[in-house]
């Protein structure tokens, strides 16, 4: 980073980028930065494979089934009948 | 994720009329993303399960209350969130007045660069990498760590993030760009010392 000057500045905004919630001139302006800035490359993809790591971890989660069937004696739920899930 | 579409207005009218198998319902449909949050945000099995078991007691005792033009959705998390919020308080309560002071926009120390872009899925998806995960978002301040579970993790819109803790949108877009940043240096600094290790050991 810093090698090219004002990367810090674009360090802000990443975040907007990566959920497209950046204006279209300053993500043109990223996007120019970002050709000639291996470094901050690198830090916007990094960027983006850490949220995908968490988002994925969470993915198809289930309750364990013993928590499951505590919270349901503890609501007076478990002779209802309700298949179990999450 | 929990949805708001999931849960049509005939529903929602008969939750609030105390109707027990919409209930039940709504517990089936949602409570393995509130254990998931707590969990999270705890980093504990048993405070996440009282977590879990005293959000839904609350909902119950509130709907009544429920005003039905709101979100489901926020509303249930709101719950959690601050049941979850409470336990820390218990815990640490010197910490409580740090998590609701957490914008202060200090200097941030340049970013790492490492370069884990192309590091192998098995890698990237092994027990440790999950270890170093739930080690890193214990390391964000609550404030920081809730505004990061509830966007990134939960996949709520910044709005519902806001909505959720009673603060406006652009705290939670700070928070959340300190969050994923922090984040990201931790994750670096950890994939770093796996490759060097890689290295060394073949």
């Amino acid at each position: 980073m810093d090698e090219h000057g004002h990367c810090k500045d674009y360090l802000k905004n990443f975040c907007d980028y990566i959920d497209g919630e950046l204006p279209p001139e300053l993500c043109d302006q990223l996007k120019a930065h970002l050709a000639e800035c291996t470094n901050c490359t690198i830090v916007l993809e990094t960027l983006k494979s850490t949220i995908d790591l968490y988002q994925n971890s969470a993915e198809g989660e289930r309750l364990p089934e013993e928590v499951h069937s505590r919270l349901l004696a503890r609501l007076q739920l478990d002779d209802n009948g309700i298949s179990k899930g999450g | 994720m929990i949805d708001d579409k999931d849960f049509s207005p005939a529903f929602v009218d008969r939750l609030t009329a105390g109707d027990r198998t919409a209930y039940a319902e709504l517990v089936e449909k949602t409570s393995a993303r509130i254990y998931g949050l707590a969990l999270r945000m705890l980093s504990n099995e048993q405070d996440a399960e009282d977590v879990l078991q005293e959000t839904y007691l609350k909902a119950y005792k509130a709907l009544p209350d429920f005003e039905k033009r709101s979100s489901l959705t926020t509303w249930l998390y709101r719950i959690a969130a601050n049941e979850a919020l409470m336990v820390i308080r218990k815990k640490k309560p010197l910490q409580q007045s740090i998590e609701l002071d957490d914008d202060n926009d200090e200097d941030q120390a340049p970013p790492e660069i490492v370069d884990w872009r192309f590091l192998p899925e098995k890698e990237l998806a092994s027990a440790e990498t999950r270890r170093m995960l739930q080690e890193a978002v214990d390391h964000l301040s609550p404030a920081l760590r809730i505004v990061f579970l509830l966007r990134d993790v939960q996949g709520l819109s910044v709005r519902e993030t806001a909505d959720i803790l009673g603060v406006n949108e652009n705290v939670v877009k700070t928070r959340l760009v300190r969050a994923r940043l922090k984040l990201r240096d931790d994750l670096s600094g950890y994939f770093h010392e796996r490759m060097v290790s890689e290295v060394h050991h073949g």
